[in-house]
Parts: C-alpha cells; sequence; structure tokens
C-alpha cells in the first residue's frame, strides 16, 4: 500500500501533539474558545437548508436558532476555520506529496465497500456531534483542555463505542484474513 | 487580559481573521500527524498505531497546562474562557454514536476534511455523510428536545468545580494520567503486534513528559486565583471606570430606565436585611455582597438589553459587589450613585422624620416598597427614554466556542 511509505513521513505524534496544544492554547486567547469542527459544518448545511426552505427554517427551533430570519447561519468563526482547516490540510498534504486521489481501506474490502462504510460512518458521526454538541476537536479536545466535565464523559464515551464496535468490524481494517 | 474582544481589535471583518489561520494550522498539523488517514486513525482500536491516543491527548496536556499557568499568572481570564457546557447524557450518547461512526468511516469531522483536501475519496465520502448527519440531526431534534436541551444539563461544570480541588491539582492528574496512558498503550501494542521496525527512541519524549509533569505541579503550587488576587491582575483596567465614576448612574437616570420596558433591568441590592425591610426599590432582590458568585446561572440569562445596577445605602459595598461582576465577567453592570440615601434625600422627603441621621435611619416607618419613592414617576415626559448617559445597553460578545 502507498501509505506504507507516506506514512514514514508523518509527524512523531508527540511533536505534531506539542504543536496541536500550542495552538489550541492559542485559540482559546485569541478567540476564547478553542478549536472546532462539526458546529460549522452544521452552520454549512443550515446555510444550504435556507436557500431551499426558509420558512421551514423558521420554523424548526434547532435551526431558526442558528438561520432564522435575517440571522446569517455563516456569521460564525468556526466557519472560517473550516475554510482554514482544509486549506491548511491541503497544503501540508501537497508539501509531502500525499495530495492524490486515493482510498485508504484496509485490504480485505473493495473500494466500494469502503465508501459505502465511510458514508454511513460520516452519518452517524455528524448525527452523534451535534447531539454531543461537539465532535472530537470541539468537544473532547478543547472541552478537554479546559476541563469541562462534560467533555471528558463525552470522551470516554467516544472511546468507549469504538473500542466496542471495533472487534465486530476487525475486517474492514485488518491486514489479514483472521487477523 | 486575554481572551481578546476581537471585534474591538480587527473588526467586523478582520475579526474572522484569526479563525482562517487557526483553522489553517489545525489543517496543517493534524494532516502531518497523519490524521487525514483513515487507516492510521483506525488503527487505535486494534493497538497498531497509537496515532490517535498519542497526539490528541499530548494535544490536551499541553494546552491545559498552558491554560493553568496562564490563569495563575494573571495573563489569562479562566472566567472568560468559554467551557463547554455539560449535558451528560446527551454527551454520553452522542459519544457513543459517534465512537461507532469513527470505527465504521475512519474518520471523525476534523480529519475528515483533510482527508478531503488530499483527494482520498473515502474522506471525501465521510464528509458527504457527515453533512447528512448534521442535516438528519437538525430535521430530528425536535422529537426529543426536551432530552436533548432539559436532561442532566448542569452549564458550565468543571472537574475542579466537582471535585472541589485547584485546577491545577487536576491538571496534575491529568498529565499523570495522559503519560500512564502512552506507557500502557505501547505496552499492549508490544504485547499484541510486537516492535515495529524503525520506531524512534521514546526517550526524549519521557523527559518532555516529565517536564511538563513538574510544570503542572508548579501551577497547582501556585494556584488559581481568588477573588482578591484577580483584582490585582485586573485593576489596571477596571479601576478607571471607578475613578472616572462612569459606572454610578444617578436616581433620576435610574428612574428613567426603571420606566422603560425595553431595558431588562436587575437591581441587586446588597445592603443588611433590615435595612431592606426599611425601603428597597421596587423590583430589587436582596442579595449579600458574599452571594455574588452564586448569581452566575441568572445572570446569564440576562441579555443585550439587561442592565444591572447594585444597591447600597451610600456606595462602599455596592462598589465591591461591582468588583466581583466584573471579575465574573459581567458588563453591563452599574452602582447608584450615592445608595439609597441620596434616592431618599432625593425622592422620600415625606417619609423621613427630620434630623441629621441618614435618611435610612430616619425613616418614620419600615415601609418596604410600599411608597410612591419605591418606583418614582417619571419626571420630564417627552425625554427621550433611551438617551442614557451612563448606562450603555452593550451586548456583550457571546463566547461560544468548540462546537457551538
Amino acid at each position: 500500500m502507498a501509505d506504507r511509505q507516506a506514512s514514514s513521513k508523518y509527524w512523531n505524534p508527540y511533536a505534531g501533539g506539542a504543536l496541536l496544544g500550542v495552538l489550541l492554547f492559542l485559540s482559546y486567547v485569541l478567540t476564547g474558545g478553542g478549536l472546532g469542527v462539526s458546529g460549522a459544518l452544521s452552520r454549512v448545511t443550515v446555510a444550504g437548508e435556507r436557500v431551499f426552505a426558509q420558512g421551514h427554517v423558521n420554523r424548526t427551533p434547532y435551526l431558526g436558532e442558528m438561520a432564522g430570519g435575517k440571522k446569517n447561519p455563516l456569521d460564525f468563526g468556526l466557519v472560517y476555520s473550516l475554510v482554514g482547516v482544509v486549506l491548511g490540510g491541503f497544503v501540508s498534504g501537497a508539501l509531502r506529496g500525499r495530495v492524490k486521489v486515493e482510498t485508504y481501506r484496509g485490504p480485505l474490502i473493495t473500494d466500494r465497500q469502503r465508501w459505502v462504510f465511510a458514508l454511513i460512518g460520516g452519518v452517524l458521526m455528524g448525527y452523534g456531534a451535534r447531539l454531543a454538541r461537539g465532535c472530537t476537536s470541539g468537544q473532547a479536545l478543547s472541552g478537554g483542555a479546559v476541563l469541562s466535565a462534560g467533555s471528558w464523559a463525552f470522551m470516554f464515551a467516544v472511546f468507549g463505542g469504538a473500542y466496542g464496535l471495533a472487534y465486530f468490524v476487525r475486517r474492514m481494517w485488518a491486514e489479514k484474513e483472521g487477523a | 487580559m486575554a481572551p481578546y474582544d476581537l471585534i474591538a481589535v480587527l473588526g467586523p471583518v478582520g475579526k474572522w481573521l484569526p479563525f482562517v489561520l487557526i483553522g489553517f494550522a489545525f489543517g496543517f498539523i493534524l494532516e502531518s500527524s497523519g490524521f487525514g488517514n483513515s487507516r492510521k486513525l483506525a488503527g487505535q482500536f486494534y493497538f497498531t498505531e497509537l496515532t490517535v491516543l498519542k497526539v490528541m491527548f499530548t494535544g490536551i496536556i499541553v494546552a491545559m497546562v498552558l491554560i493553568f499557568s496562564s490563569s495563575a499568572l494573571g495573563f489569562l481570564d479562566y472566567e472568560q474562557v468559554w467551557v463547554n457546557p455539560t449535558h451528560l447524557w446527551p454527551g454520553i450518547v452522542g459519544g457513543l454514536v459517534m465512537g461507532v461512526g469513527f470505527i465504521i468511516g475512519g474518520y471523525c469531522p476534523g480529519t475528515s476534511l483533510v482527508s478531503m483536501a488530499t483527494l482520498k475519496l473515502d474522506g471525501i465520502f465521510f464528509v458527504v455523510g457527515a453533512l447528512v448527519g448534521v442535516f438528519l440531526f437538525g430535521e430530528t431534534v425536535g422529537l426529543y428536545w426536551d432530552f436533548y436541551n432539559f436532561t442532566s444539563d448542569y452549564g458550565r461544570m468543571t472537574l475542579q468545580g466537582l471535585l472541589g480541588v485547584d485546577a491545577g491539582i487536576v491538571a496534575v492528574a491529568v498529565v499523570a494520567m495522559a503519560i500512564f496512558m502512552f506507557w500502557g498503550g505501547e505496552k499492549i501494542r508490544r504485547l499484541l503486534h510486537g516492535n515495529v521496525e524503525g520506531a524512534t527512541s521514546a526517550r526524549p519524549w519521557s523527559y518532555a513528559a516529565a517536564s511538563l509533569l513538574g510544570l503542572s505541579a508548579v501551577v497547582a503550587l501556585i494556584g488559581q486565583p481568588d477573588m482578591a488576587k484577580k483584582w490585582k491582575f485586573m485593576a489596571a483596567s477596571l479601576q478607571p471606570k471607578l475613578d472616572s465614576r462612569e459606572v454610578y448612574v444617578s436616581p433620576e437616570e435610574l428612574v428613567n430606565v426603571m420606566h422603560d420596558d425595553y431595558v431588562q433591568l436587575m437591581l441587586l441590592d446588597v445592603r443588611s436585611e433590615s435595612d431592606w425591610n426599611k425601603f428597597h426599590l421596587r423590583g430589587a432582590t436582596r442579595l449579600a455582597a458574599d452571594q455574588i458568585p452564586q448569581l452566575q446561572e441568572k445572570l446569564a440569562g440576562l441579555g443585550g438589553t439587561g442592565a444591572i445596577v447594585l444597591i447600597d445605602n451610600d456606595e462602599k459595598v455596592a462598589t465591591e459587589a461591582w468588583k466581583k461582576l466584573m471579575l465574573m465577567g459581567k458588563p453591563n453592570a452599574y452602582i447608584l450613585e450615592g445608595g439609597i440615601n441620596a434616592w431618599l434625600q432625593r425622592y422620600g422627603r415625606g417619609l423621613l422624620s427630620p434630623g441629621t441621621a441618614a435618611p435610612i435611619d430616619s425613616l418614620t416607618a419600615a415601609w418596604g416598597q410600599n411608597c410612591e419613592a419605591a418606583r418614582p414617576l417619571l419626571e420630564g415626559h417627552g425625554s427621550a427614554p433611551h438617551a442614557y448617559r451612563k448606562i450603555k445597553l452593550k451586548a456583550k460578545v457571546k463566547k461560544s466556542g468548540g462546537c457551538g
């Protein structure tokens, strides 16, 4: 697999983590808030929704809070941060020659199977992240660093859910049959 | 003291710049650490890779130690930092759903974005899925609105608050736990999968970890600032407001505001119960000055059209209470100029027996709020009610971090 070779060029995880920590700290100092992604995804989604159904958005409390009436759902810092994340990821990948069309998957499944699982996983992730009021970045990482009690409970739930199911879907990620 | 008011510094458009830059660095770090690769992420849950654990927990402990050391030294105001509110059960259920999504889909929302940015097809499918999931949530949360909003809602609940210890002590424990998990995780990985060739030495990193543990211990020793210490940190910016008397509102102005339905007025009376019984303004709430911190939640509901006015017999206790409110980050707080004594001089003539005692001590009866002076009529009809001289209805910038 191509990623075997590429993976050696990844940063040392402790170094990456330390930089991430400094960045998270800077985010709190500059903006008063941490890093986050799923909130921005939510804003983007509702921005799309109101183009077709402003009335529906107005009548739904959860959506109306973000985009009811004249409220602009994109008037939100993390939306801009979202654009930055995509750009930053692209530049980092481009510098290391990792920008290319491919599919990361375990060797025992096909590309198509992987796409379907990615789609399903994405749906669950998106739904769960809104229910939990934040994703791995906004809740676990940011909330964890400022010692929010709920964020720590959330973090253990995420790891619990993933470890709990990992055995049953091992074929998806395994290197070889029966591993 | 940080955090800063970005609109004031950078303007309404420029304020987005830090977000773009922070996002860029975030994406760059994620991709460089291998988070754009679902196999690397999923490996965490089979102990073939510990990248997720190492990057994430290193990030948490580094940021945490920086945040609480800055707070201890008076550089960052922790009260102003957005702490994710605890909605316990929605958080746990959502977390479990996400855990399932993580192992099936191979990404979390942030990592899927950098995967998409580097044109990984699984990442792109995941992002599409996540948007669909977010959409479905918006359409279905109404079905269990009460569970989402009102079950186990504990507001700003921190671990140090829950345990009743200094944040520095929690920081020491969290750093120690992270180090233990790094060490234990490696043990398990070797046990299951043997040594990985080309693995770098962990020795320099154990020194770094020990330093971080030491630093967090120092933070615990210094301790987080109490009110008195915090006032010292912030006096430079707040004392001038008292000296210039811009936060002292005259009785006339207060009467004006009392008659303005547009203003959500909160009158906090910080005097003794006996003085309160003698006379107080209609609509006021009595509150001992040391109870101010417990007001947090009530004050949180006060929006941009809200103003707090603190009431004393003179100004002394009210001024102390004002300092506390400022340290809690409540912007629209004011003090009644001259207190109740000045008020009674102005509006309570008929209630006072002649003498030299302070007006509150020369009341002819315990009037409570049952007299006109408790809510005087508006004088000078036609004066523009919103044209206040000192009370400014400035909405505080709503801090919403994480994924708000």
